[in-house]
């Protein structure tokens, strides 16, 4: 082979052209990397501007504490938002409860067994079913074979299973991270594992589960697709009843069993209107779910941006 | 609760036999409880298979599955009614297609770029506004498609329809490209540094080593989340129902307005819907066959990652 | 502190195949990362083809030093040098020099072995492919070649579109050093190469940088002081970021003129 010194002399020529072609595609590359990124956060803000220009002149009190009527301008979202609130009662009553309980078990207690399996593999893959697909579920299952009818108590039961899988894993998560000293202390302790799992761990892994729920609800609140599946009616004029009345027991859970509307639902049924007036009322609608949902995201984001500090 | 029995030297703690078994109870009532709640997941998935299944049964009496599979036309409603599917898959297929040319290569792009380029500041600032993107809902992006997108495009493209498939195959493509990019990304990190060292001390330049080096090492992860991404373009319900139009047309051309399977169900669902009868069941096997093709790109996915699972 | 530099009577020149060439020249280099002085002002010249060995104690600067060669502290942020290394025959200044030029002409070979997650052909191929040489012809005879130098080879001949990881620790090793071989580089740096690997393959790995030294300059970093006795001609002992003695092994290790090293060697602490 050639003498070492020669070879680098011979390559030096063609290295420094080499360097310089190699460094360009390294550029325009970066270039392109910031183009997406560019174009996507300027389609963002045109989404939320736009929104708001819309929008915004049509929010005002009025507008939250009028029903749907056929006149847009007398139009307004108290029985959407009304009901939403009473579907994500039930929505987080359902799926908090039950999400942590199977991530736990999944975490902690499930063996190397088959069956541990086929739960996880279930998991992931609901995980990926359409959110249309859970509605199917409901209408059949629920709406009909169970004779529940198109009411709030389904539509918090589908948008809880919807979320489900987002809790169990934001649940396995938070388990797993945490330090093995701490459960292993516990059981130096002479505690057995449900003692462990209660005092210490889940204690410890709530902002992780937190933020997982935050997420979830914050995407419970924009699904439309399985409401409207199961039945949400679109032009609902009356509120469900009220969950607290004047006589004994006090406390009444008929609200479970109305017929309802949720936000979304309302706005798809405004924007489904030729008239430009309804998608004005759209708009309205469109921004307070926007700011909502971006609140609860930045809720999520930031107790886990605190949990990552405190826990160094 | 505990028992004292002295010993010479000193006092020994023995816990009562009967707290024991107390204990063992609750930890092994606890554990059965946790057990149920994981497998609610298998139960959703066999309910979901059920409704769908069932319902088809009845449909398939009535409808023959060559009729379904080949017919060109979906006038279920029609007075001359048609059953043909392959409008819908056309929609579907078309949007997605959409959604996927646009969130695939961009979000590798960026997540590359997140991954390989960007100093730690950039990130830390880029994957909160990322995950922010991600809680839009997707009504919200309806409204943006049909009334921004839509218009804007039309100023380039005056053959533009007012319901169409590219404004909202493209504002799909932006809703998944958060995924794409997180799920990359994260991959993508996960490649040892050691390796990236080898091949930068070699006098690879940062692009040479991201495509060299980086993304083949994250195969399987990047894979998981293209899988991801067509899973959600083809499962998207509210942005194609809500710009797209609700007509079902076999056609190839993104500038006409078309009917996918989910704003089909949405459509159907909207209205009266008397159980049992043909237009009820319509839903059903459209929902069939919107699950068997997300259940393929999951099994697809599934297999693929068991292939090319890393070894470092 | 005691310094104990032999000096070479003759000029430094690195005029090849003069007895006593060298192929680099550390003069005054310090090294920080952000605050923290990692490297005071070393002093060190590299022979031509001959294999340098620098020891110490862990966290004394070797592997810091190494990596000043090749300039790969440049990838992460807050890292400073101060001096020069000059590289010859040209007489250039490595650390003023563009990395990527340096990283061309400059091998490195890792702790832990970290072939590409691709064929063994690719993965010898890779230095070769980034310095644009991609004609099948070409690229077949260097990895070929490569190989041999690396002892490897025999192993692979018959798989070479196999993966990398398919291969045992000792091999991936001596398959990164081919990589390394392959583009010709004028030095080849090994940090603690054998640490992670068995005798066996350690004592392979030992025989070929021997080999490897009759045509490439090699400095090895070790932490294993009889591997140094056995496979260099030069050491240096580095003590918290200093040179603290520098000279021909079997000199350094049979009368060392600093007593740290000798209490180094002595194992006193290590």
């Amino acid at each position: 082979m050639s003498a070492v010194s020669s070879t680098a002399a011979m390559a030096d020529v063609n290295l420094e052209g080499l360097i310089r072609r190699n460094r360009r595609v390294d550029l325009v590359f970066a270039g392109a990397g910031l183009l997406v990124l560019f174009v996507t956060v300027a389609m963002l803000s045109a989404l939320v501007i736009d929104l708001a220009i819309d929008g915004a002149p049509r929010l005002s009190w009025d507008f939250l504490t009028s029903f749907p009527s056929r006149k847009a301008a007398r139009a307004g979202i108290l029985s959407a938002w009304v009901g939403t609130s009473l579907v994500m009662l039930v929505t987080a009553a359902l799926a908090v409860p039950l999400g942590v309980a199977a991530g736990v078990y999944l975490e902690e207690y499930a063996p190397r067994h088959w069956i541990t399996d086929v739960i996880e593999i279930n998991v992931t893959n609901l995980a990926g079913v359409p959110s249309i697909i859970y509605g199917l579920l409901a209408l059949g299952l629920f709406v009909h074979a169970f004779a529940m009818g198109e009411t709030i108590l389904v539509a918090g039961m589908v948008l809880a299973l919807l979320i489900l899988p987002v809790v169990i894993v934001a649940t396995r998560e938070a388990i797993r991270s945490i330090p093995l000293v701490i459960r292993e202390g516990s059981y130096a302790l002479g505690a057995d594992q449900w003692q462990t799992v209660r005092m210490y761990m889940l204690p410890a892994a709530r902002p992780g589960i937190l933020t997982g729920v935050i997420v979830g609800m914050s995407r419970a609140i924009g699904e439309t697709a399985p409401v409207i599946t199961i039945g949400a009616l679109t032009f609902i004029a009356f509120l469900p009843p009220a969950p607290v009345s004047g006589g004994f027991p006090f406390i009444n859970f008929d609200w479970l069993l109305a017929e309802f509307t949720v936000m979304p639902i309302q706005m798809f049924n405004w924007i489904s209107r030729p008239q430009a007036e309804f998608h004005v009322n759209a708009a309205a609608a469109g921004l307070i779910l926007l700011v909502m949902t971006l609140a609860m995201n930045g809720l999520a984001i930031t107790i886990r941006y605190r949990a990552r500090r405190t826990a160094r | 609760m505990a028992s004292l029995s002295a010993v010479a030297s000193g006092v020994v703690y023995a816990p009562d036999p009967a707290y024991l078994a107390r204990r063992r109870l609750v930890d092994q009532l606890v554990r059965a409880l946790l057990f149920l709640a994981a497998s609610l997941s298998v139960f959703v998935t066999i309910g979901i298979v059920y409704v769908l299944v069932s319902e088809c049964v009845g449909f398939f009496q009535k409808v023959s599955v060559i009729d379904f599979l080949t017919d060109t036309q979906w006038t279920p409603v029609f007075a001359q009614p048609h059953y043909g599917i392959l409008p819908l898959l056309s929609g579907t297929i078309l949007a997605a297609g959409i959604a996927l040319l646009v969130a695939i290569p961009a979000g590798t792009v960026l997540a590359i770029y997140l991954s390989e380029y960007a100093p730690g500041r950039v990130r830390e600032t880029v994957k909160p506004f990322l995950e922010v993107l991600e809680g839009v809902p997707t009504v919200v992006y309806g409204y943006f498609a049909l009334l921004f997108v839509t218009p804007l495009f039309q100023v380039f493209l005056p053959s533009l329809a007012g319901f169409n498939l590219l404004a909202p195959g493209v504002v799909m493509g932006v809703m998944i490209l958060p995924y794409v990019v997180s799920v990359s990304e994260d991959a993508m990190r996960a490649v040892p540094s050691g390796l990236r060292e080898g091949a930068y001390a070699l006098g690879f330049t940062r692009f040479q080593t991201a495509v060299k080096v980086v993304v083949p090492g994250a195969f399987s992860g990047i894979t998981a989340a293209y899988i991801l991404a067509m899973s959600r373009a083809v499962g998207e319900t509210m942005v194609v129902a809500i710009a797209a139009g609700q007509n079902p047309n076999l056609t190839f051309d993104p500038t006409e307005g078309a009917a996918t399977i989910t704003a089909y169900i949405v459509q159907i669902s909207l209205g009266d819907l008397p159980q049992g009868t043909l237009e009820y069941q319509t839903i059903f096997a459209a929902g069939l066959t919107l699950f068997l093709i997300t259940l393929g790109f999951n099994v697809v996915g599934f297999f693929l990652r068991k292939k090319f699972r890393e070894v470092y | 502190m005691d310094y104990a530099i032999k000096k070479r009577s003759a000029a430094c020149d690195g005029a090849p195949g003069a007895a006593n060439a060298y192929r680099a020249k550390v003069m005054g280099l310090s090294f920080w990362y952000r605050d923290f002085r990692a490297l005071h002002d070393v002093e060190m010249p590299i022979h031509d083809r001959k294999v340098t060995a620098l020891i110490g104690p862990s966290g004394c600067g070797k592997s810091t030093l190494l990596r000043c060669f090749n300039r790969l502290h440049d990838l992460y942020p807050g890292n400073r040098y101060q001096g020069e290394i000059r590289l010859y025959p040209d007489d250039v200044n490595l650390i003023a020099m563009d990395p990527m030029m340096v990283r061309l002409r400059i091998g490195m070979v890792f702790q832990k072995p970290n072939p590409f997650p691709k064929s063994i052909h690719e993965n010898v191929a890779g230095g070769l492919w980034v310095r644009g040489i991609r004609r099948r012809s070409v690229v077949d005879e260097r990895i070929e070649w490569a190989l041999r130098q690396a002892a490897l080879w025999d192993e692979v001949k018959d798989r070479l579109q196999g993966s990398a990881y398919e291969l045992s620790g000792g091999q991936q090793q001596r398959l990164c050093i081919a990589r390394a071989l392959a583009p010709e580089p004028e030095m080849i740096l090994l940090d603690e190469p054998t640490s992670a690997l068995d005798p066996i393959a350690t004592a392979k790995i030992e025989d070929l940088v021997t080999d490897l030294a009759k045509t490439v300059t090699v400095v090895i970093v070790t932490h294993n002081m009889q591997q140094a006795a056995r496979i260099s001609q030069y050491t240096g002992y580095f003590h918290l970021g200093r040179l603290i003695e520098f000279g021909e092994t079997g000199d350094l290790f049979t009368h060392p003129k600093a007593k740290m090293t000798e209490d180094y060697i002595t194992g006193r602490f290590g």
